[in-house]
């Protein structure tokens, strides 16, 4: 495979430099055509830097509670107030009074007074990345309290802690791909590159794993998992489980890719050379086809995340206080507390703008990593 | 024809012996077996069991034995016999417990089939023939949110949504009145209203991804030349997309049923859950949350089973239908 493709010149006669571009380059090119793409690694990029700065985007701690504002909704941001003067972002004040059916306390708002929005605000000590001791939030309100997804029962902010449940997912959805696209370019690999009798047993193997199906297995194996671990093993265990589900489709692309290689010339030529087998694939047949992995692995992942989800929603798998979007979604688990607390679902959002992401890129992907076709 | 048959069946046993190893394990996975957490659970409550009790509960649940006698113990209990053990949490067989629910576990998954080809295939047609038509946008965009949502996601917003525009749960299969009631008309027609919410939730991501693969199937072909030539030669529109293209791009799609089904059992049990539906998937959960493992094994047993029986039988019907498959 040829790294670079003169481009030809069409002024026959004339000087020219062949303009060179590298097969990334051309990739590169053809992504940026695909506007779905481009839009789902915007989104991307927006949850990663979320992910990756949990602490400062969210106002609160996942686990700080706020007795003034139990169960309520989400607070809107306003920019004109009743009287129809402009102000800076901001939220009404809310003042808690006794309904006089239920006699509960319950937050109102008072929109006689604002609690306006500022930016880089001091709030709540935190570690960030557990090295640097801070307090400054991106933003926040002075002398009130804001909840942009509104709050559970227990009042935590669940703009919060969805903040930081974005950094489990995607970190699990990340882990999970990692070891699925390891295991899966390993026995691929073995599968293709040895052929016979190995690629035969592999291929009976995925095979089987293709024809059972795979939720109710992974459901079963999670129950399965001992009830005395810490919250850090739970996760670990899990992550491990969902990285299982990922690495036939790649076991399969690495298979075909090698097959169709084994026979081209630069393959024999480098055997001829005396390379070895483990340098062979590393060196020559893994960069041939790389593009393909990486869109298998970019499908692999709403997968993963989709499934992790789906286990923590029941119950099965993370548990607090490691969140992911599923375990908050745990809490909208039955139609009385959607019923009252629709907001809850607000997690849900995420997942698909992340699954949708994620689907978009792997596509565009697709398109781009075979530039040579038209 | 009897040799690609035995063939397969063949195939299906082994398969379906590897199936009940992994269910076994399964069972077998927690620490512990039931006589010790009856024990626990006893000794909670303040009740004492001795030892002896103990060991002869062991002894009569077979507990004591090594794992590989229990396996042939289990195995050829459900081959020989169809008891699937004893189920600790509700103390009755297992077979019985699964018995009642598993009908309405099949009709959810035939009907949601059914679903997903019946409104896949016109669309994927439609939308391959008027390629990059708003109609098409739409559909894709649909598909693609589809592919992205979770099953227990939709399930919750349309219930949400039932809640909010006709002040009723949309959960379950039955109304109230006929929960109890006896088989009648009344009472299947009270089931057929009930079914189609189910049948969504679980069938809208399957759907997406059928349109999907159907669109680019009769995209592929209608750029071939037997479809310039036809149409040169002055077949209709519609007898020629019909006759030719569409009967080429059914192929694939029909040979995957197989893994459709798999996907549509697979997803089953969280829409039965999360809807309450009486179907065999809040049992399941129900099982695994309370460790009461032969019940789960024997769950994860029965879905692994129908969706590779229901492969077997598709790949058979296949090779009725299309005579050039035998030789794959």
């Amino acid at each position: 495979m040829t790294a670079t493709t003169p481009t030809q010149s069409r002024s026959s006669g004339a000087y020219f430099r062949p303009d060179v571009a590298t097969q990334w380059q051309l990739m590169w090119r053809r992504f940026r055509r695909h506007h779905m793409a481009m839009a789902g690694l915007a989104i991307l990029g927006l949850l990663i830097l979320i992910a990756l700065f949990a602490e400062i985007i969210a106002p609160y701690q996942a686990s700080q509670r706020n007795t003034r504002y139990l169960a309520s909704g989400p607070m809107a941001i306003h920019v004109v107030d009743d009287q129809g003067n402009f102000h800076r972002p901001f939220v009404y004040a809310q003042v808690n009074k006794r309904d006089p059916v239920t006699l509960r306390m319950t937050a109102v708002e008072d929109r006689t007074r604002i609690w306006p929005i500022a930016f880089f605000v001091r709030g709540t000590p935190y570690e960030l990345w557990g090295l640097i001791p801070t307090d400054i939030h991106l933003f926040g309100v002075e002398g009130g309290f804001v909840h942009l997804f509104g709050t559970d029962t227990l009042g935590r902010d669940l703009f919060s802690r969805t903040m930081y449940a974005t950094r489990i997912s995607l970190s699990i959805g990340l882990v999970g791909v990692l070891v699925s696209f390891i295991v899966g370019t390993i026995v691929g690999g073995i599968a293709g590159y040895f052929g016979g009798t190995v690629d035969f047993v592999i291929m009976r193997i995925i095979e089987f794993k293709r024809s059972i199906p795979t939720l109710p297995l992974w459901l079963a194996l999670s129950a399965a998992l001992p009830r005395d671990w810490s919250s850090l093993q739970i996760y670990v265990a899990i992550t491990l489980l969902l990285a299982l589900i990922g690495w036939t489709h790649l076991a399969r692309t690495v298979r075909s890719k090698l097959l169709a290689l084994r026979e081209e010339e630069f393959v024999i030529a480098a055997r001829l050379a005396g390379c070895s087998d483990a340098r062979l694939i590393w060196r020559h047949l893994l960069p041939s086809f790389m593009s393909f992995l990486i869109v298998d692995v970019t499908i692999a992942f709403p997968e993963v995340l989709l499934a992790e989800t789906s286990l923590s929603f029941l119950g099965l798998g993370l548990r607090e206080p490691v969140e992911s979007w599923g375990v908050l979604l745990y809490a909208a688990q039955n139609i009385r507390s959607i019923a009252h607390l629709p907001w809850l679902l607000i997690p849900g959002a995420f997942v698909i703008f992340a699954a949708l992401a994620f689907n978009f890129l792997g596509d565009g992907l697709r398109d781009a990593a075979d530039p040579y076709t038209k | 024809m009897l040799r690609f048959l035995t063939q397969r069946l063949l195939g299906m046993a082994l398969t379906l012996w590897l199936v009940s190893i992994v269910a076994f394990v399964v069972i077998q996975l927690p620490p512990g077996d039931f006589a010790e957490a009856y024990l626990t659970e006893k000794q909670q409550s303040g009740a004492v069991l001795t030892q002896e009790e103990i060991a002869q509960m062991r002894q009569f649940l077979g507990t004591d034995r090594p794992w590989h006698e229990q396996y042939v113990t289990w195995f050829s209990d459900i081959v020989l016999r169809g008891n699937f053990g004893h189920s600790f949490e509700w103390k009755r067989p297992v077979a019985d417990v699964i018995g009642e629910r598993l009908p309405f576990t099949l009709a959810l998954a035939f009907a949601t089939l059914g679903f997903m080809y019946a409104v896949a295939l016109p669309i994927g047609i439609y939308s391959a023939v008027r390629q990059y038509s708003l109609a098409d946008h739409t559909f894709s965009f649909l598909g693609y949110v589809g592919l992205a949502t979770p099953n227990f996601l939709l399930a919750l917003v349309l219930m949400y949504l039932g809640q909010q525009w006709f002040g009723q749960s949309v959960g379950g299969l039955f109304s109230p009145q006929y929960e109890e009631a006896p088989w009648s008309w009344a009472k299947f027609a009270d089931f057929l209203q009930h079914l189609w919410v189910p049948v969504i939730v679980l069938g809208t991501s399957g759907t997406a991804f059928l349109v999907r693969s159907m669109r680019a199937l009769v995209l592929d072909e209608l750029g071939k030349m037997y479809v310039v030539a036809a149409r040169a030669a002055g077949l209709s529109p519609l007898k020629l997309l019909i006759k030719y293209p569409v009967r080429m791009a059914l192929n694939p799609i029909v040979a995957t049923l197989g893994w459709r089904l798999t996907f549509v059992i697979s997803g089953a049990p969280i829409v039965g859950v999360v809807m309450s539906l009486p179907d065999t998937g809040p049992l399941f959960l129900h099982s695994l949350l309370n460790q009461d493992m032969p019940l789960a094994g024997a769950m994860v047993f029965i879905y692994c089973a129908l969706t590779i029986i229901g492969t077997v039988i598709s790949d058979v019907l296949l090779a009725v239908l299309d005579p050039r498959i035998k030789m794959a």
